[in-house]
């Protein structure tokens, strides 16, 4: 994964000085104005027309759905204060969005710290994988909302029912992707480690862990994207607070400026959460690709 | 003369989807203290399969394997192995590849700072104390090969087995590297092992060169006594008429008695 996002640069590095058939001396001049272009035009050229299918869908909607502008406007007031609290059920979104982190954080951190271990266990031994196998394949394609009334029926909460949901959805991905990674630890390293008689600790620590590191970020990032997917649609259902039940509430007002701005926050959000562990799966790959 | 290596009526068979596969049968070798052996055959006679079992990576389906006296149970550091793709672990630096061997040997009885100093013997030792602080994909092929062989010897292990060592580098590195290693064991009286498909090397390097039948069941066909003096130099070596009787017994063996069979 990493080493496709590398090859992508490496290409468009390539493309970039190909392209350059200008004179040496303007060359010093250009060439940083060439790679801005480059870098930039398309992105803006996409969002400008993304903003001008919108424009047209809301006037073809005569007015029920609203354009840029007028999203823009609400935008501006609802992030002039985003942490006002009045009462439990009208809160700034700045909340909103930090009730929703903090659940995906403590169900996937949850998923994480079971998950994580569990996944090392199955790579290791080929007793566990032949255990876990029936179970992780019959439950692993199961909806993440049909795990929601468990958790409702078990925690007698909504908070708690959703953790349980983030939890139980993000926690496959996980497993899967780092016993993956530990299977897939060249033989050759377990033959140095057989050798030495290292410890099963230090073979964690010396060989399995750095081995199967960027497996298990893979794991990490996809559970995380899963977990910030599920978590709208679980708050929407169990209200309180949330991006998710912000959402619905704002349907029930009839403020589509509002659940508009909602999805642009979860996209943002979700980009950065995603963007952060792309930048840590770099650096835990360092020295990998050979 | 003490034997350090005993292998007595040892055979390995390989249970597979498509049933059992007969690697060796019936192979008899002893290895003395301070002898280099070489073991040379056609790829897929073997010659691994052999190493393994001393190693202990593999045991026996037949017969007995001792090392020291006792039966190998398994692999452990008196016998260090230098792996044919260097297997050098890429996120420690060539002083942590070597020093990962030394803390695990050593660990018990020294200080740190001896460990260190063990681990700096070693690499000085191939040569490399300039590379200690690189990561292997940032040095080339010779020198993981090197950092491998350091690894191997700062065990100091009772046998040091090498599994085609220098298969994979180009000719001028691999003399070069052959010179190193023959002078290494020269200073350290080590006992080695070596799986080699270069009757050059072979014949350059060992005391005794163990030829191997084509599979299945191979086993040893024959023995050859390398008789040449030490300290060898390749260069005089080339002209030596001895040094060429040897070298066309091996190819003898491997092309005429035991030509690999789709080449017959
Ligand atoms: N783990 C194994 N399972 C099944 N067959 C094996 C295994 N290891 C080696 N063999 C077979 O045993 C034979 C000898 O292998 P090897 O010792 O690696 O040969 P060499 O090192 O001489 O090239 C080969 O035919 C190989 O396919
Ligand atoms: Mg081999």
């Amino acid at each position: 994964m990493m080493s496709k996002t590398l090859d992508i640069r490496v290409a468009r590095g390539k493309a970039a000085r190909r392209s350059l058939p200008l004179p040496a001396l303007l060359e010093p001049l250009r060439s940083p104005f060439v790679a801005v272009t480059r870098t930039l035009v398309p992105p803006a050229l996409g969002i400008v027309a993304f903003l001008l299918l919108w424009v047209l869908v809301a006037q073809g909607s005569g007015g029920s759905l609203p354009g840029p502008v007028s999203t823009w406007r609400a935008a501006v007031l609802l992030f002039a204060d985003p942490f006002y609290q009045n009462g439990p059920n009208d809160q700034g979104i700045g909340w909103n969005v930090l009730m929703s982190l903090g659940r995906v954080g403590a169900g996937f951190g949850l998923a994480a710290l079971v998950g994580i271990p569990l996944g090392f266990m199955i790579g290791r031994f080929d007793f566990l994988a032949r255990m876990s196998a029936p179970v992780i394949s019959l439950l692993r394609p199961v909806s993440p909302l049909a795990w929601l009334p468990i958790g409702l029926l078990v925690f007698k909460a909504a908070g708690p029912a959703s953790i349980w949901v983030i939890f139980i959805s993000s926690i496959w991905p996980m497993i899967l992707n780092t016993a993956a990674g530990v299977r897939a630890v060249p033989q050759d390293y377990l033959n140095v480690a057989r050798v030495l008689r290292l410890s099963e600790w230090k073979v964690f620590t010396v060989i399995l862990l750095p081995a199967a590191l960027p497996a298990m970020l893979t794991g990490v990032r996809l559970a995380v994207g899963v977990a910030w997917l599920v978590i709208v649609a679980a708050e929407m259902l169990t209200g309180g607070v949330g991006l998710g039940f912000w959402v619905w509430d704002e349907w029930n007002n009839l403020n589509v400026e509002h659940i508009i701005i909602a999805i642009f926050v979860v996209g943002i959000v979700g980009l950065m959460l995603e963007q952060a562990l792309v930048w840590l799966a770099r650096k835990a790959s360092f020295g990998e690709e050979h | 003369m003490e034997r350090y290596v005993e292998l007595d009526q040892v055979g390995m068979h390989f249970d597979g989807k498509k049933g059992r596969f007969v690697a060796l049968k019936d192979v008899n070798l002893t290895i003395a203290r301070g002898e280099f052996v070489s073991l040379i055959g056609h790829s897929g006679c073997g010659k691994s399969t052999v190493l393994n079992l001393i190693a202990g990576l593999l045991l026996p389906t037949d017969g007995i394997a001792l090392a020291n006296g006792r039966e190998i149970a398994g692999p452990g550091p008196d016998r260090a192995v230098v792996f044919q793709n260097h297997s050098l672990l890429p996120w420690l630096s060539c002083w942590g590849n070597v020093h990962l061997a030394v803390e695990r040997v050593f660990g018990a009885r020294e200080t740190l700072a001896q460990l260190a100093e063990r681990t700096d013997a070693a690499l000085a030792l191939v040569g490399l104390s300039h590379a200690r602080d690189k990561h292997p994909h940032e040095v080339s092929g010779g020198m993981k090969q090197r950092v491998g062989i350091a690894r191997a010897l700062a065990m100091a292990p009772k046998v040091l087995l090498l599994d085609e060592p220098f298969g994979a580098l180009d000719a001028l590195t691999r003399a070069h590297l052959q010179d190193e290693l023959m002078g290494i064991v020269a200073n350290t009286g080590s006992t080695v092992v070596m799986v080699t498909h270069d009757v050059d090397e072979a014949v350059l390097l060992s005391d005794r060169i163990v030829m191997m039948s084509n599979g299945p069941a191979a086993t040893i066909g024959d023995i050859l006594e390398v008789p040449l003096a030490r300290p060898r130099d390749r260069l005089a070596l080339a002209a030596d008429p001895e040094y060429q009787r040897l070298r066309a017994e091996v190819l003898d063996f491997l092309y005429r008695r035991h030509a690999r069979p789709e080449a017959a």
